[in-house]
């Protein structure tokens, strides 16, 4: 087969397929670990009737979300609210086109990158259409024809606008330290800098994982569907196929935080310490481990966390959620931006 | 721009994961469809108002007005943060000056009342 094609068409598409593949038997298979660990956390089993353990259990959710009914609420708004969920969905896996899972490999002569594209302006890219999924999040509340709906819609979109900005100043730190806004780039600055930016950046660290919670609406921020007051948020009136959606972009959405997580702070796919401990990891016993699990890893216990958090912490007010993020946030964000602009300064300049 | 290409065609796919997805729910879901059950859910009490009618409080506006501002600022900062090296000094004392008079209308706004919700 003549090279181009291979190069530019063969091996993207392959990339594609394999990527969807697996983002969503994460996502499916992250819903079952969410209940199954929240369960033992709460001194139940979780579900364990469905195939050994449970472990079908996400395939049976499936099949039911599938052939359920599907109810419009009268008086809704039908077309805006049968777009709603597709615009939440959507978003959420295009992110993943960004996210360096690995580093470049060889097979049989050609040089495999185990990412989609590494564009020079990924985390833009990742900002940018992060932002598209609180417009399917707010037509979905409206267009229901729903007092709950609404209420859960318009609390989201207050949300993760309120908390989009003190996430941006915690991606700045990290800019500010790899000085490239390219996945690829952010982790190779580490590998150069000799470790994680989680250490000189621990501040923004902090504040970027809080944002992240609440940009997902996640424990202990899921104030826009708080049941005791809002029966389920802006997906009240949801059911089916189309609820299905919201709930997958949900998992997807946690996923591209924490993977965002792991890039900027926390070495993407390098191990920890990769030049302090190079010895280490070049060892016999250590070297077969490729990047991509360390990535996974990595990831896999940011999710773990969001589980952890949500088995453990009860809910903010929402007056409450608000100060947190426009009167403690945004102000340590941007200070974290001044302390982390003079350490660079200082440090290179 | 050839990095550009796989995104676009990625996206194509995500785009029309929902599309299948609902094609194929809506051939093979159960339906019995029922006038009970088409009405907003409100708690099995009867809804005499339209959901689009309900007000709300006018903080969210505040909230999106302030977010647009401080957005805005936000997108400034990228370059800066990307081109930080060659700015060296001069750009660090450029860009804290700017903060400076962003950090007063921060404080104009708290004051103001704006950040208070209640």
């Amino acid at each position: 087969m003549p090279e181009p094609i291979l190069q530019l068409l063969l091996i993207p598409l392959v990339k594609i397929v394999v990527l969807l593949v697996v983002v969503l038997l994460i996502v499916a298979y992250l819903t079952y670990a969410e209940r199954k660990i929240l369960g033992y956390m709460q001194v139940r089993l979780g579900p364990n009737r469905v195939g050994p353990k449970g472990w079908l259990q996400p395939v049976a959710d499936g099949l039911k979300l599938l052939v359920k009914e599907d109810l419009v609420p009268g008086g809704a708004e039908k077309l805006v609210f049968i777009i709603a969920p597709a615009i939440v969905m959507v978003p959420a896996l295009v992110m993943f086109a960004v996210i360096p899972f690995g580093e470049p490999f060889e097979v049989a002569g050609m040089t495999i990158t185990p990412y989609l594209a590494d564009i020079n302006i990924a985390l833009l890219f990742i900002l940018g259409v992060s932002s598209v999924g609180v417009f399917g999040i707010m037509l979905g509340g409206w267009s229901s024809n729903n007092k709950f709906s609404l209420m859960g819609g318009l609390r989201s979109a207050a949300q993760m606008v309120s908390y989009e900005i003190p996430m941006g100043f915690a991606i700045i730190s990290a800019v500010l330290m790899a000085g490239t806004l390219s996945m690829v780039g952010i982790v190779e600055a580490q590998r150069t800098a000799g470790w994680w930016f989680v250490f000189p950046g621990i501040l923004g660290f902090g504040i970027y994982w809080i944002c992240g919670i609440a940009e997902t609406n996640r424990n202990p921020f899921d104030l826009p569907e708080a049941e005791a007051e809002l029966v389920a948020g802006f997906h009240t009136e949801y059911s089916g196929m189309k609820f299905a959606l919201f709930y997958l972009a949900e998992y997807a959405n946690m996923m591209i935080v924490s993977a965002m997580a792991v890039v900027m702070f926390l070495g993407g796919w390098l191990p920890p310490f990769p030049n302090l401990l190079a010895g280490l990891w070049a060892s016999p016993a250590l070297a077969w481990i490729p990047g991509v699990i360390w990535f996974l890893a990595k990831m896999s216990f940011f999710l773990f966390c969001y589980i952890w958090f949500r088995g453990t912490f009860p809910r903010y007010r929402f007056d409450q959620l608000m100060a947190v993020g426009w009167k403690w946030l945004l102000p340590l964000s941007l200070a974290n931006v001044m302390l982390v602009g003079l350490g660079v300064l200082l440090l290179k300049g | 721009m050839e990095h550009y290409v796989p995104i676009l065609v990625y996206a194509l796919v995500a785009i029309s994961f929902p599309i299948i997805a609902l094609l194929m729910a809506k051939v093979v879901r159960a339906g019995s469809p029922d006038p009970v059950k088409a009405e907003p859910y409100e708690c099995g009490v009867k809804t005499n108002t339209v959901a689009f009618d309900t007000r709300f409080s006018i903080r969210y506006y505040l909230i999106a007005v302030l977010f647009v501002i401080f957005d805005v600022e936000t997108i400034f900062l990228f370059p800066w943060a990307v081109s930080f090296d060659r700015l060296a000094l001069f750009g660090f004392i450029e860009m804290m000056v700017f903060l400076a008079i962003l950090l007063v209308g921060y404080v104009y706004a708290w004051r103001r009342g704006a950040l208070e919700w209640a």
